[in-house]
């Protein structure tokens, strides 16, 4: 392969293709990331919550949005397609066209006065057409590029040739109504695509009325109606007569597991989906009900069925097993839903509301991508991929990630994305980065021991703070304030050219601090730094004073009050600005290496996709044979299981870079990012290898449950699935007789009190178990007792074919377990007796079965705890490893330079398996390609005349960042290690500790700023 | 003292309670104006001189929120 490049192009920017460029950005690539819309996003900002943790999304999101925006090797195309794509991976031309914005992006400064005056008023797709629009606007209010654009289709003057008002009230003479379509050309050495999905539209759909009954809604409608940033602003009516609905019904799979429409697979995050605006909808309304009408509850995902068992014991929402078949409206807008549970019993029930849960599907023009790019789609129209490659698509150097080829939810998602950044680094040309050197990089002014000369801006951010708050008495206020040399009023502080001001003052006035008041420093501090870096100030001299999202938005009918409130905020800003120092950010170097722990599937797939980008990997396995839990699988859907074990095997074995270590115990890690130094030890030796490396994957896998229940063990016929597969490899059954009753029970030892988790691959294991049984002996009556067949996605098919084939599934609850007895307890190959409660039939029935074959969970390894002390990261109750972040951070560890793939994450099939480790090992990548990272400034120090090195802030240290040197008896922090909390500070009691940025003068200064007693007095 | 207001001072956590109220703002939610917010990196760096300080400083009451 000599073709490499040093580019990649991503289509699609939801939070699939933002990842993607975010990894690829990180190791030093540059990224076209190209998005159809005018904002990239994607779907997460119309979304309110995530689940299971009810996070905003949009909260979660922004940062990663602002990032890859702000981020030197990303360059954003908005209303943006691919027109084409053509030559060989690693050295790609594509065509993009950019369509018409009309609106000069460099001048807008998104004050909102164009749609206000806009005559045209369109439903916005954006939220649900439940908001009208103009024809110019913003796509969101959060979007990024947060610049308004003109939607061609709907403008007066683009159609008709009459209007033009935008043009007249736009202050900043940005409206280009000449503007045109632009097309670059560019060299990329892979494609990445993360074009995302559609949802159902159910209107010619079912007898649910939908679009006929006004209080029939779909979940994403209901989604942006629970938004407090909505249409609604968050206040859940009846769209018929704006009533407060007191009960609420949602209807799951509209549009999904239904072969009439060729949808014929699951789209995996409807349940979840539902059950998370169940709980939000009866946060928002106390005396709500809401009910959930479903076949199967597929909460498949970790930590799920937590959240579902709350939504019923603390939110009390009801679950009712049936199919829904029709709606009819009652004179008040009620609506009466028709349902029938499994025995053919119908029943009525009347509600205010109905959501219908819409599934996912591909996206409508998926086809002319496809054709463009010339990758081929599924049987429904996804792109397609392969279970063993699940991040390639059928065109070589072009991969896929997100929902793009199968439903997924957000973490999934994410996942795919950095799995597949690794596989397009073999069409790259990667190099470790030294730490940035920007070009014309002005040097740092020495100002330590100049007196405080603060400047001091305040915001308008259009009418954002300028509406409500008066600017110009608080920029007037804050030139009173000592220190001050500087005070005056910006437009968009972070548009480019307020930025220019802000350093020319610097210069002009001779500033050595910065305060900004305008909007939150979680979002904008980055940038401001950044920029009085650029004139050659250090950049933690810079404060800001949150007047918009903590005043201004917060106080809109009180424009006095908060214009006080402004003032004091900027006051004190000031007032800590002048304590303000220089702080250094120290380089940590990084050793390029990696130690991956673990060599099942994941392990080895991390290492190999590792030593493919060119890192050297110790892999360190604790048995003395490779493969973990593969070792057990002998048959999938479409492929041979050991088959993809060999091929695994044979690449690790081949590549010189990668270090195996057999039968090797890891007694300690030490370090941090960058440096790790472990101790392996390999059994029956007594020298202990020492290795150094820089990351850590952590793919250590889980364990097959035991179970204790049903007769384990009492008869060779009574087995697990995994001895299911043994058997049926090596055609050798108990009794040396072909079974003719085989029963199968779900969920033994999963679901329960104490252990509330579904193992997620045991019901699609026991349909491909069955549907191998059936093909080996067609005449075998197969039972499958079940709480809820999780099929997720396209493992659904397989599931509706084994019903065809004549499988019975019989569902149990888990107050009614299935009963087993012994035929004849003397016989160790004694058939058993399985009594299950049928609903279908109503009543118990009895089955003298050949095997009964549990379906057993996927258990923690007990070992998890161990390792999880050394490398100082968590585990969830349920003794897997915690990752950072349940949604965007699914393989990374709140510890830097650690990371995680496989069953130890939670379970999850070999494909699965496959894509977290590639992006376990991407992950890794973003640190190990480069040759240095920088610590942050706000670290602790410690003032060591005073410590008396009692040791209390070690104890309370979390990160293990506080060390006493036992010969100085002094604190020691270490730097890298250290995140900034302040818990040691507070807890110093001879004040020898203290917080660079946040120190106790810092503090106190901003404290005592606001002359309160004498205000009171007044 | 009929129209007497206390103004309370807030030290909100950088990554959870600072990131509600900006939240809270983003969704427009409205409350009374007479608090001042603090940003600190965790609430584990309020130190019981803090809590002294404000009060001293006259504030009439403190809220920690991490």
């Amino acid at each position: 392969m000599s073709l490499k490049s040093r580019s990649v192009m991503v289509v699609g920017a939801g939070i699939a293709g933002i990842q993607a460029a975010l990894d690829l950005a990180e190791m030093g690539i540059k990224v076209h990331l190209v998005e159809e819309s005018p904002s990239i996003g994607g779907r997460m900002p119309q979304l309110d919550k995530t689940f299971p943790t009810n996070d905003c999304s949009m909260c979660i999101l922004a940062p990663k949005m602002s990032e890859s925006v702000r981020h030197p090797n990303i360059k954003i195309y908005t209303t943006s397609i691919v027109d084409s794509v053509s030559g060989v991976p690693g050295n790609f031309k594509a065509v993009i066209t950019e369509k018409a914005k009309y609106v000069n992006q460099e001048k807008c400064v998104s004050c909102g006065l164009c749609e206000e005056k806009c005559p045209v008023k369109i439903d916005d797709e954006f939220d649900m057409k439940l908001r009208k629009r103009g024809a110019i606007s913003r796509y969101f209010l959060q979007s990024i590029p947060s610049e308004y654009t003109i939607d061609r289709r709907s403008c007066l003057y683009l159609n008709k040739g009459v209007c033009r008002i935008c043009e007249k009230v736009c202050p900043a003479g940005a409206i280009d109504f000449d503007d045109k379509d632009k097309q670059y050309e560019i060299n990329v050495g892979a494609v990445i695509l993360s074009s995302g999905i559609d949802t159902f539209n159910p209107i010619h759909f079912g007898n649910f009325g939908y679009k006929r009954y006004p209080n029939v809604v779909t979940s994403l409608e209901f989604e942006r109606m629970l938004s407090a940033s909505g249409p609604l602003g968050g206040h859940v009516i009846r769209p018929g007569d704006h009533k407060e609905p007191k009960s609420l019904a949602f209807i799951q799979c509209v549009g999904s597991r239904d072969e009439n429409i060729n949808h014929n697979y699951c789209s995996s995050a409807c349940c979840m989906f539902a059950i998370k605006e169940a709980i939000i909808a009866k946060e928002h309304i106390k005396d709500l009900q809401p009910s959930i009408f479903y076949m199967d509850i597929r909460a498949f995902g970790k930590d799920f069925d937590k959240y579902y068992e709350k939504s019923k014991s603390k939110y009390g929402v009801e679950y009712i097993k049936s199919k829904v078949s029709d709606i009819s409206q009652d004179d008040e807008g009620n609506l009466i839903l028709k349902y029938v549970f499994e025995n053919g019993e119908i029943q009525y029930k009347k509600f205010d509301m109905v959501v219908l849960s819409i599934g996912l599907q591909p996206r409508n023009n998926i086809t002319e991508l496809a054709e463009k790019l010339n990758f081929n789609l599924n049987e429904f129209g996804f792109c397609r991929s392969d279970a063993n490659t699940p991040l390639n698509t059928t065109s070589e150097g072009i991969y896929v990630c997100g929902a793009m080829n199968a439903p997924k939810d957000i973490p999934e998602s994410v996942t795919t994305s950095s799995g597949a950044v690794a596989e397009t680094l073999k069409f790259l040309r990667l190099e470790r980065q030294d730490l940035t050197d920007k070009k014309g990089a002005v040097p740092e002014m020495d100002v330590s021991g100049d007196r405080p000369r603060i400047g001091a801006f305040v915001c308008h951010c259009g009418i954002n703070i300028a509406g409500v708050v008066d600017v110009k008495a608080v920029a007037e206020h804050a030139g009173t304030q000592p220190n001050v040399e500087f005070s005056g009023n910006l437009i968009y502080a972070c548009s480019q050219d307020c930025m220019n001001t802000i350093k020319e003052k610097i210069k002009e006035h001779n500033l050595n601090r910065i305060v900004v008041a305008a909007c939150t420093p979680r979002t904008h501090e980055p940038l401001f730094r950044e920029t009085i870096s650029e004139a050659g100030l250090n950049p933690y001299l810079f404060e800001m004073a949150n007047i918009r999202d903590q005043c201004s938005w917060a106080h809109m009918n009180e424009p006095e009050l908060a214009t006080a409130k402004s003032k004091d905020l900027i006051s004190m800003g000031i007032a800590k600005a002048r304590e303000l120092k220089p702080l250094k950010r120290l380089p940590i170097p990084i050793d390029p290496r990696a130690m991956v722990i673990g060599g099942g599937l994941a392990g080895m797939t991390a290492a190999i996709s590792l030593a493919e980008a060119g890192h050297e990997v110790y892999l360190v396995e604790k048995e003395n044979e490779l493969g973990g839990n593969l070792r057990n699988i002998f048959f999938n859907f479409e492929d041979d299981p050991q088959e993809l074990l060999a091929d695994t095997i044979d690449k690790l074995r081949k590549n010189r870079l990668i270090h195996i270590h057999m039968s090797t115990e890891i007694q300690k890690i030490d370090g941090y990012v960058g440096n790790f130094k472990s101790t392996l030890l390999k059994k029956g030796s007594d020298q202990p290898v020492i290795v150094e490396h820089g990351a850590v994957i952590i793919a250590t896998g889980a364990d097959e449950h035991e179970s204790k229940e049903y007769l384990y063990g009492e008869s060779s016929r009574i087995i697990s699935q995994v001895e299911l597969e043994r058997m049926m490899k090596d055609k050798k059954f108990p009794g040396g007789r072909k079974p003719q009753n085989v029963v199968m029970i779900q969920c033994v030892g999963s679901r329960e009190e104490g252990k509330m988790y579904c193992s997620r691959i045991c019901c699609t294991k026991a349909v491909k178990n069955a549907g191998v049984l059936k093909k080996m002996l067609p005449n075998a009556n197969i039972y499958i007792v079940y709480r809820d067949v999780r099929t997720y996605g396209f493992r659904e098919k397989y599931y509706s074919e084994l019903r065809g084939k004549g499988a019975m599934f019989v569902h149990y609850t888990p107050d009614n377990k299935p009963e087993v007895a012994l035929v004849n307890d003397m016989d160790p190959d004694t058939q058993v007796n399985v009594t299950v409660f049928d609903p279908i039939v109503n009543r118990n029935i009895e089955i003298k079965a050949d095997l009964l074959v549990l379906s057993t969970a996927v258990d923690a390894k007990k070992e998890n705890l161990d390792l999880a002390k050394m490398l100082k990261v968590s585990l969830n109750t349920d003794g897997m490893f915690l990752e950072a972040h349940a949604k965007l951070r699914p393989v990374d560890f709140a510890t830097d330079g650690v990371f995680l793939a496989g069953l130890a994450h939670g379970p999850k099939d070999c494909s699965e398996s496959i894509t977290q480790a590639k992006a376990a090992a991407s992950r890794a990548m973003t640190f190990l390609n480069k040759k240095a990272v920088l610590a942050e400034g706000t670290i602790c120090e410690v003032n060591e005349s005073r410590c008396t090195a009692c040791g209390y802030c070690e104890q309370i240290c979390a990160y293990n960042a506080i060390e006493i040197n036992k010969e100085k008896e002094v604190a020691k922090v270490n730097d890298a290690l250290c995140k900034g909390c302040g818990a040691c500070v507070a807890s110093c009691r001879c004040g020898a500790l203290d917080l660079r940025g946040f120190t106790n003068e810092q503090m106190f200064s901003a404290f005592e700023s606001l002359d309160i007693i004498n205000v009171m007095n007044e | 003292m009929s129209n007497w207001e206390p103004k309370i001072l807030a030290l909100l956590c950088n990554w959870c309670s600072y990131a509600g109220a900006d939240l809270a703002g983003v969704s427009r939610m409205q409350y009374p104006p007479n608090v001042r917010v603090v940003r600190i990196p965790c609430s584990g760096r309020v130190d019981p001189l803090f809590i002294v300080k404000t009060l001293q400083s006259g504030y009439d009451g403190l809220f920690v929120s991490g």
